[in-house]
């Protein structure tokens, strides 16, 4: 719920290391510190591997940092973070059920009845701009389709925190850039903080207040960006042509580049024995 | 033939792997003449089977079951008599024993299914310390035969067990009860359900658990709203070999019942019947073709859970 508990995250020193199957310790991220305010568009680049959707798996609570401590509204994160809503890059919908049923599921898993659930869902698959479509079942729609349900079913629950792990990554540029633009009108009404990773970078300097940039494995802090953009912001495909997105976009770029020409050259080389970073 | 019925059902709880190679190879014409052939040499004996079990007892005395479409004289004594009359000078049919197989079959195949996919989420999903240790203790409990510990089993029921003076486990007192079959298929069957629905329970896509668990589901919830539809194949591939093994056990039914009408289940009693009615043929293929009709019903009732798979076109861009 959005209330005056705010949704400040704090990630202070955070290390985390995972044991491999053949018993060695392999450092995922090491010693990430950031902030991201309550309300901000906070997002998050690095090459692939790097610890992006580990560090998000902290926040969130569904895994422990090594060492360090994540803070959500000034409280360590232990267990399952309240308020938190989460878009992942394959929509998890449930296929035996309607449009609708889906959305309502955040609701009843909070536990609301059943109808004010459905109301719920309703009005916000209107919101999406798919009224008309609650009875249809996932598989029936295109991919765009199903990221505005899933899009919906995040923010049901008006999460403080909106985390969102290249919710974008499957669709093409054009459809990509309608979501963008939708999800920048959903935010601006209900202003969450937004943790968004993406490997975009034109994704990232287009949506984000802030862009924190990742080293390759193992994952650190390699820079933060401000973007003064200002807000809002209209259509992502525009903004890409004023010169200040371009002065930003090189600027970050200059950073990411040799990261993802070192993670970029490790792969190259050769299979890595951790193949699992998707 | 127990191991044999165990060992298939790893295969139809992995759909998809291999499917397209398999479909080729069956499509050949070689492959449909062999389907045919096999299907004809099952057919026949089945045919055979059930046409004796309609034909007059006199009948079958004389002629072979072919003769059957010389002289087509139909008629439904047999069955009568073997369930509610068992043939000569025997007071009892199959009846009861029929209504006892379904008692133990149902819950022997409920239990181990509930409590098997329980402990497979927890196993595959639930991270703690000692959970690795668990699952492979429960693959390794396959290797023991039942058996083995069939005997040690009904002595625990029936004395409880004692050291010295003091009763570590007392008598349950469950004679003549279903309850010690129950238990007993419940106990033999967890080892090979918690492997095969732990190996598809693990597979499942990430987002849809970790989307409710960060949405508040409990896992509890989890469990139930999106684990267990998402394993409907597996849990049918499991529940039909199951039931097929519980209905067809003797071994296990008659050790905890010993035979008792009030708690046997049918294959007991068909035992019995062929040591004292060998040749009356029309009374066993009567009685056989009892005990084959319900596991029929119950495969085909549930195929259509495990041909098509519910995360079919779930995940896809
Ligand atoms: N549960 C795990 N066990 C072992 N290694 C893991 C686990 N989860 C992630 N990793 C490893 O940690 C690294 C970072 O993974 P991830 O956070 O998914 O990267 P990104 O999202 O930036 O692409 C990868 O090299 C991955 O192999
Ligand atoms: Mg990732």
């Amino acid at each position: 719920m959005a209330d005056a508990n705010n949704g400040r995250i704090e990630i202070e020193g955070v290390t985390k290391r995972f044991l491999t199957p053949s018993g060695d310790v392999f450092t995922a991220i090491k010693d990430v510190s950031f902030t991201v305010e309550p309300g901000q568009f906070c997002a998050v680049v690095g090459p692939t591997g790097c610890g992006k959707s580990t560090t998000l798996g902290m926040v969130s609570g569904l895994d422990k940092p090594s060492e360090g401590t994540v803070k959500v509204g000034g409280k360590v994160v232990d267990g399952i973070t309240d308020g938190v809503s989460f878009m992942f890059q394959a929509d998890a919908l449930l296929p035996w059920k309607t449009v609708l049923a889906n959305v309502a599921l955040g609701p009843i898993f909070k536990g609301a009845s059943k109808a004010e659930a459905q109301a719920r869902a309703r009005d916000w698959l209107r919101r999406v701009g798919l009224a008309g479509f609650e009875d249809r079942y996932p598989h029936q729609l295109s991919g765009g389709m199903r990221k505005r349900v899933a899009m919906a079913a995040a923010l049901i629950n008006e999460p403080k925190i909106l985390m969102m792990d290249e919710p974008f990554g499957a669709l093409d540029v054009q459809t990509k850039a309608i979501m963008s633009n939708e999800l920048l009108g959903l935010w601006e009404q209900s202003r969450p903080a937004v943790l968004f990773i993406t490997h975009d970078l034109d994704e990232a300097v287009a949506l984000a207040d802030k862009v924190v940039v990742m080293t390759s494995s193992p994952g650190t802090v390699k820079a933060v960006y401000d973007i003064d953009l200002p807000r809002p912001r209209g259509s992502v495909q525009e903004i890409r042509f004023e010169p200040r997105f371009l002065e930003l976009q090189h600027q970050i770029w200059d950073t990411l580049r040799e990261e993802v020409e070192r993670a970029y050259a490790r792969t190259a080389g050769g299979p890595t024995e951790e193949g699992k970073a998707a | 033939m127990a191991t044999l019925t165990r060992r298939a059902s790893t295969d139809t709880a992995t759909p998809g792997t291999g499917r397209t190679g398999v479909r080729r190879a069956l499509s050949s014409p070689f492959a449909t003449l062999g389907v045919l052939i096999v299907t004809v040499v099952w057919t026949v004996p089945s045919l055979g089977l059930l046409i004796t079990s309609l034909r007059p007892q006199q009948d079958v005395a004389q002629t072979g079951w072919w003769d059957f479409f010389a002289h087509p004289h139909v008629t439904l004594a047999n069955y009568h008599d073997v369930l509610f009359n068992g043939g000569f000078g025997v007071s009892d049919g199959l009846m009861p024993y029929l209504v006892n197989s379904i008692a133990i079959t149902v819950p022997a195949t409920v239990f181990p299914i509930v409590l098997a996919s329980m402990a497979a989420y927890v196993l595959a999903w639930i991270p703690f310390k000692g959970s690795d240790t668990i699952f492979f203790v429960f693959f390794a409990l396959q290797v023991v035969p039942l058996q083995m510990a069939l005997v040690p089993l009904l002595q625990l029921f029936s004395g409880g067990a004692h050291i010295g003076g003091a009763t570590i486990f007392p008598a349950l007192g469950m004679g003549g009860t279903y309850a010690p079959v129950w238990i007993a298929h419940t106990m033999f069957a967890m080892p090979l359900a918690v492997f095969l629905l732990h190996n598809f329970i693990a597979q499942l896509p990430r987002d849809l658990i970790e989307a409710a668990r960060v949405d508040g589901a409990s896992h509890f919830r989890v469990f139930r709203s999106v684990v267990l539809p998402l394993a409907t194949p597996a849990l049918a591939s499991f529940a039909i070999f199951q039931f097929l093994w519980v209905w067809n056990d003797l071994l296990v039914g008659l050790t905890f019942t010993g035979g008792a009408p009030e708690s046997a289940p049918m294959p007991s009693r068909l035992a019995q019947l062929s040591g004292s009615f060998g040749d009356h043929w029309e009374i066993l293929t009567a009685g056989a073709f009892v005990s084959v009709v319900i596991p029929l019903a119950v495969f085909f009732s549930l195929q259509r859970y495990f041909v098509r798979g519910l995360l079919a076109g779930s995940v896809k861009g």
